[in-house]
């Protein structure tokens, strides 16, 4: 079979729709939360997708979520570099990254038992929010995507232990902030 | 099990990511220690009350319009449905053939993660105690003929054991509710399960590997035989295997 196909090749294209179209809600929803701009998560999931189709032979199988989202997160980092003059910064993967201290240290005092009181999804989405890269990205990948840890490796280009200590960190922040009285300001 | 080592697999626990092992490991730790207890319950809590929440977006209708518009449009099927016809129509042996291999093509994409599935299944059932081999031998003159009259194809037997595969025997084993032949090697410790069935494209399929459920599946077709060889080895050492494997084949047409 000819590895060279055009992506007018129907057979190609039916197949990508019927794989790739179903993600659509997953891929939005990753690029509300690392773009956190509904305009901006638009227009890099369209990339995405049009990136997705040109690339589709390099898909390998079998999941195709975690290579969808690797993909968006190459746009998302496109974008960041594009808005170079904003303060947010594009997802640090260098090991110091996850050396910078948190934006609240972990609740080491959380006394034991104590409850979460509950929150709306939009007071939630704030605190998920306003969590630092790489932590955001991998906990919404595992908690809100619900990836396995394996993809979350294969979509963010990093080990299963980075994965993990990432995980560990983005929740104990999550939770101080959860615990705080006043919600951090938008 | 220290707290220090826990920490992290707490979060594994609760995530389901750990294997059964570790799972007791942690449990055990858990139900001894009442800091780590109330840290399982506090990742519960929080995932809960997240999943209650839905915390997930909607892609709003215009951008699905915008990428369904820019996705090549499926072909109206009207066309080539009367193309086909004609082709039949024509009675040729020619078109006949070409509408055959169309069918088996389009049949194969649709099926090739299901059979890929099965297959998987197939090489784990082969691993239970007894399951692995019905003829046993390292003699490719032994395997061979033991396939005759079990197939409807004769599968290419090689042995490979200059190469570092060690050729250990023969199976029959059953994939996509058809009798298929296995022809299990070995490498180091590991088996290699290599399944053989016939195909009604001819022309040569290029490798592809992928990674099902952990094992590694390397496919290929080469005369009118479609291959798929299963292993928990590397990618890279199986793609030796298939690479080794095809050499092999086209030197000795004895197969």
């Amino acid at each position: 079979m000819p590895s060279n196909r055009s992506n007018d090749d129907p057979e190609r294209a039916r197949r990508f729709r019927e794989l790739a179209l179903p993600h659509l809600d997953d891929v939005y929803t990753l690029a509300r939360y690392l773009l956190r701009d509904a305009a901006d998560a638009e227009d890099a999931v369209q990339e995405c997708y049009l990136r997705a189709l040109k690339h589709f032979d390099t898909y390998r199988g079998p999941a195709i979520k975690p290579w969808l989202f690797a993909i968006l997160r190459n746009v998302c980092n496109a974008e960041f570099s594009r808005r170079a003059s904003s303060p947010t910064k594009a997802i640090d993967d260098t090991p110091e990254a996850e050396e910078k201290p948190p934006l609240w240290h972990e609740a080491q005092e959380t006394p034991e038992g104590a409850i979460l009181r509950e929150r709306d999804a939009s007071s939630i989405r704030r605190l998920v929010d306003a969590l630092a890269e790489p932590f955001r990205e991998t906990f919404v990948l595992r908690e809100i995507n619900n990836l396995s840890y394996r993809e979350i490796a294969e979509a963010a280009g990093v080990p299963v232990g980075t994965v993990m200590s990432r995980l560990a960190r983005a929740r104990a922040m999550l939770r101080a902030a959860w615990m705080a009285q006043e919600e951090p300001s938008e | 099990m220290t707290c220090d080592e826990a920490e992290i697999l707490l979060h594994a626990l609760a995530d389901g990511e750990l294997d059964a092992g570790h799972t007791s490991e942690v449990e055990a730790h858990v139900a001894a220690c009442p800091r780590c207890s109330s840290e399982l319950a506090a990742i519960r809590q929080m995932h809960d009350a997240i999943a209650r929440a839905d915390l997930t977006f909607t892609a709003p209708p215009q951008l699905r319009r915008r990428i369904e518009a820019a996705l090549p449009q499926p072909q109206p099927a009207a066309p080539s449905r009367r193309s086909l016809l004609k082709g039949f129509a024509m009675g040729s042996a020619m078109s006949a053939l070409a509408a055959t291999g169309l069918v088996a093509v389009v049949l194969r994409n649709d099926d090739q993660q299901r059979i890929e599935a099965e297959i998987v299944s197939a090489h784990l059932r082969s691993l239970q105690a007894g399951h692995l081999i019905d003829v046993v031998s390292s003699d490719q003159h032994t395997v061979k003929p033991w396939f005759n009259g079990k197939l409807d194809v004769s599968p290419p037997v090689i042995d490979l054991t200059a190469q570092g595969f060690t050729l250990i025997g023969g199976r029959l084993d059953y994939v996509d509710a058809r009798a298929i032949g296995a022809v299990v090697y070995r490498r180091r410790q590991h088996v290699i399960n290599l399944f053989v069935s016939q195909t009604a494209n001819t022309e040569q399929l290029k490798a592809r590997t992928d990674t099902i459920q952990g094992f590694n599946i390397r496919r290929w077709g080469e005369r009118g035989l479609n291959f798929w060889a299963v292993s928990d080895i590397g990618a890279d050492e199986l793609n030796e295997f298939g690479e080794t494997f095809e050499t092999a084949m086209r030197a000795n047409k004895e197969g």
